[in-house]
């Protein structure tokens, strides 16, 4: 099966295309929102199936920060058959650098000129076809977000697979010309097998990783140094060589009036961009999005959820009944199952909403904007201002919020910002607010969300800061960020992430959870004969065993000792676990009945602050293991957070209870 | 004189920059290239905003300092 690769800047239309070209064929669930890892899907086009495959968005492909190694690594060891290069026509020639260097790389390349609709709303004109001449490779216009211009993209683009490009090489001045062809020479006579040209320019712009792959060689090595010596600034002048051929090409076939105009995005960034108003609007803004998500979620369609789980639990036991079940499966399925896996469930309106909002917020172009304004105070605390792009995002999950932050190019502001994102309450953790919510403070659900929110950012920050003096010190990289045009959502892409994330979720809820409280509920019966769910069963027993430890926090009980202990395993298995043990001892009881029952307000808040902030679920700390290429980091991730989250719970717990909570 | 130090609306033309570690090449790769045309949108306090070819870029500063420029 053929492949091909899409490549271009960030806020290209590049996801927009690839689901355009894929539909619903994308086989590898990915993180929506962000393109951290690479997107595959498959296109069926005359009888002919595809594979898409959609790389980070990235300015160049060099080895600048790791998503933009993604894709580098992708088109050098994967060999995709053809490249559609998406550049978005309204900002054509720092869109055209990526693909100087995609020619140089000695690929086929289709260039996909987007966005061809706001360029005509810019009254930006462009002469396409004489482009593609001078480039050497087919250029076709489109509007992937209204489909326009696609059908002409894949007949082009697969003409040019199996067929050699006739590129036009550029030269980067006669002297460096004569440096890269030597270089080049020397690297085909070497072992390496990679492509020379571009490897000798990779060379000389001092990339990591090419040079390693000749760090055993002292004839290359040497030869790189003389041509450094005789041109101290290579590494600049290359990059500014692609651009004068860039401007050469634009300059006779692009007509860009020099418009003063001030556009709409301008207008709204005065006030969202504000010095003074910057903060306090994105403040309000989450606000506004966990009081609607709280208002619709939970008091609109939280009751259809709730019902059709009880309907299900009441027919399931009907139908048991019916077929003369034995009364040890009406139990797994009614106290375990419905119990357990339907406690999850009924909160998945709200995390709908919650995901819906976001999605927006993703798609509008504010969360560039949001990371501009933290800048400030992320600086302050030693952190990086793009390291709030992946906290925002770990409040949908923390396994994309940890990937996110792919896009930050000093690893100490890296590490830091993998180690802090957890304590970005993840959607999978709202359940078991809102139990609580519910049980304890009804009438101010919205603002005791905002709160729980806002705690995890402050904790966040405040081990950024403290991580920025100990563990990671020096300067943290420079700030440099685009602010894309602010984009109207499309319903599409917004209900399509949000659908993403929902079934994740679903998936999540049929499988892990659906494992644990299995497991939970053999533990619950056993001993044979034990009555199910009391202290007596093996469950009681291991809950009994850890309970003391929270003995201090105000909610040592084996109950909820066993529910924090499942959480490890995923943050929706506490409040499933807390369905199973409070339900199944009490039939008919309902949760937050039994949940009003067994905590006080004071220890339900220092659960919530355990909860919130303890040891981050199995799949985040595989992530980190992943991202950080190190176990010791990942023991790390899973071992401080819950030492943090019990201080604080016991802090919580001891003062509210001297003050007399 | 240095990015940083342009007001609000004026147009000014890259000359160099020194300095500034690995942000160096990123600043020429996003075209901020010698003899780039830019614009201040916004300077005031925190990164600065500036807009090259009606494409607006946010830089830190820090980083502004190290551009060079003439207007």
């Amino acid at each position: 099966m053929n492949t091909i690769a899409l490549v271009g800047n960030p806020n290209s239309g590049k996801s927009t295309l690839f689901n355009v070209l894929t539909g619903s064929n994308q086989h590898v669930g990915n993180w929506p929102g962000v393109t951290v890892e690479k997107k595959e899907g498959s296109l069926k086009y005359n009888g002919i199936t595809y594979n898409i495959v959609d790389l980070p968005g990235t300015y160049s492909l060099g080895t600048y920060s790791e998503d933009e190694k993604v894709a580098r690594d992708f088109i050098v060891n994967e060999r995709p058959d053809v490249v559609i290069n998406v550049v978005d026509a309204t900002n054509l020639e720092r869109n055209l650098y990526l693909t100087t260097q995609l020619l140089e790389m000695g690929v086929s390349v289709v260039i996909a000129l987007n966005m061809m609709d706001e360029a005509a709303e810019r009254n930006i004109i462009i002469k396409a076809d004489e482009i593609g001449k001078a480039l050497g490779i087919p250029i076709i216009p489109t509007i992937a977000a209204k489909k326009k211009g696609i059908k002409e993209l894949l007949d082009k683009t697969i003409t040019q697979i199996n067929l050699k490009q006739n590129k036009i090489a550029f030269g980067y001045g006669s002297n460096l010309d004569i440096e890269i062809t030597a270089l080049s020479n020397a690297i085909q006579s070497t072992e390496v097998d990679i492509p020379s040209r571009w490897a000798a320019i990779k060379l000389l712009e001092n990339d990591n990783d090419i040079s390693a792959l000749f760090s055993d060689d002292k004839g290359i090595k040497l030869l790189v140094e003389d041509i450094k010596e005789r041109h101290p600034d290579v590494e600049l002048d290359i990059v500014d060589k692609r651009y004068e051929h860039i401007y050469k090409i634009s300059k006779l076939n692009v007509l860009n009036p020099d418009v003063e105009k001030i556009t709409v995005t301008d207008r709204i960034d005065k006030v969202l961009t504000n010095g003074f108003l910057g903060i306090p609007i994105f403040g309000l803004i989450m606000f506004i999005v966990f009081q609607m998500t709280f208002l619709i979620g939970s008091k609109f369609l939280g009751g259809y959820a709730e019902n059709l789980v009880e309907w299900l639990g009441i027919a399931l036991e009907k139908g048991l009944v019916a077929i003369n079940s034995p009364s040890w499966l009406i139990s797994f399925f009614i106290e375990g199952f419905i119990g357990g896996v339907g406690a999850v469930v009924v909160f998945v309106p709200l995390i709908t909403v919650l995901y819906f909002f976001i999605a927006i917020l993703e798609d509008t172009g504010y969360m560039s904007r949001a990371a501009y304004v933290m800048d400030g105070i992320m600086r302050a605390v030693g952190l990086h201002g793009k390291t709030f792009i992946s906290m925002i995002i770990g409040f949908g999950c923390n396994v994309p919020g940890v990937m996110a932050t792919r896009t930050l190019e000093n690893k100490k502001d890296r590490m830091i910002a993998i180690l802090i994102n957890p304590f970005m309450s993840c959607g999978a953790r709202l359940p078991i607010y809102l139990v609580f919510i519910a049980a304890f403070f009804p009438n101010n659900g919205g603002l005791a969300l905002f709160l729980i929110y806002s705690l995890g950012i402050a904790v966040a920050l405040l081990m950024g800061k403290i991580f920025s003096k100990t563990l990671f010190k020096g300067d943290s990289a420079h700030f440099i960020m685009e602010l894309p045009p602010y984009r109207i959502p499309s319903a599409k892409n917004v209900l399509k992430d949000t659908w993403e994330k929902v079934w994740d979720f679903l998936k999540k809820a049929g499988t892990i959870i659906f494992a644990v409280v299995s497991l939970l509920w053999v533990l619950s019966v056993l001993p044979l004969g034990v009555e199910p769910y009391s202290k007596a069963s093996l469950l009681g027993k291991i809950g009994a065993f850890i309970a003391p430890l929270f003995a201090p926090a105000g909610f040592g009980t084996w109950q909820a000792s066993v529910s924090l202990f499942a959480g490890l395993a995923a943050k929706e298995a506490v409040v499933a676990v807390l369905g199973m043990v409070y339900t199944g001892t009490n039939e008919g009881a309902e949760l937050i009945t039994a949940i009003r029952g067994a905590f006080t307000p004071l220890s339900a808040v220092s659960f919530l602050v355990m909860t919130l902030l303890y040891t981050p679920c199995a799949a985040v700390i595989a992530t980190v293991k992943n991202e950080t290429k190190s176990y010791k980091w990942a023991a790390f991730m899973a071992i401080y957070p819950f030492v943090l989250a019990w201080f604080l719970a016991v802090l919580v717990y001891q003062v509210g209870s001297f003050l007399g909570f | 004189m240095v990015l940083s130090a342009v007001k609000r609306n004026n147009k000014c033309r890259i000359k160099s920059v020194v300095g500034g570690g690995n942000a160096r090449k990123r600043i020429y790769e996003l075209g901020l290239n010698t003899g780039a045309e830019v614009k201040m949108v916004k300077n005031d306090f925190g990164p600065i905003i500036i807009s090259i070819s009606g494409h607006k870029l946010a830089i830190g500063r820090g980083l502004a300092q190290h551009i060079y420029v003439e207007e």
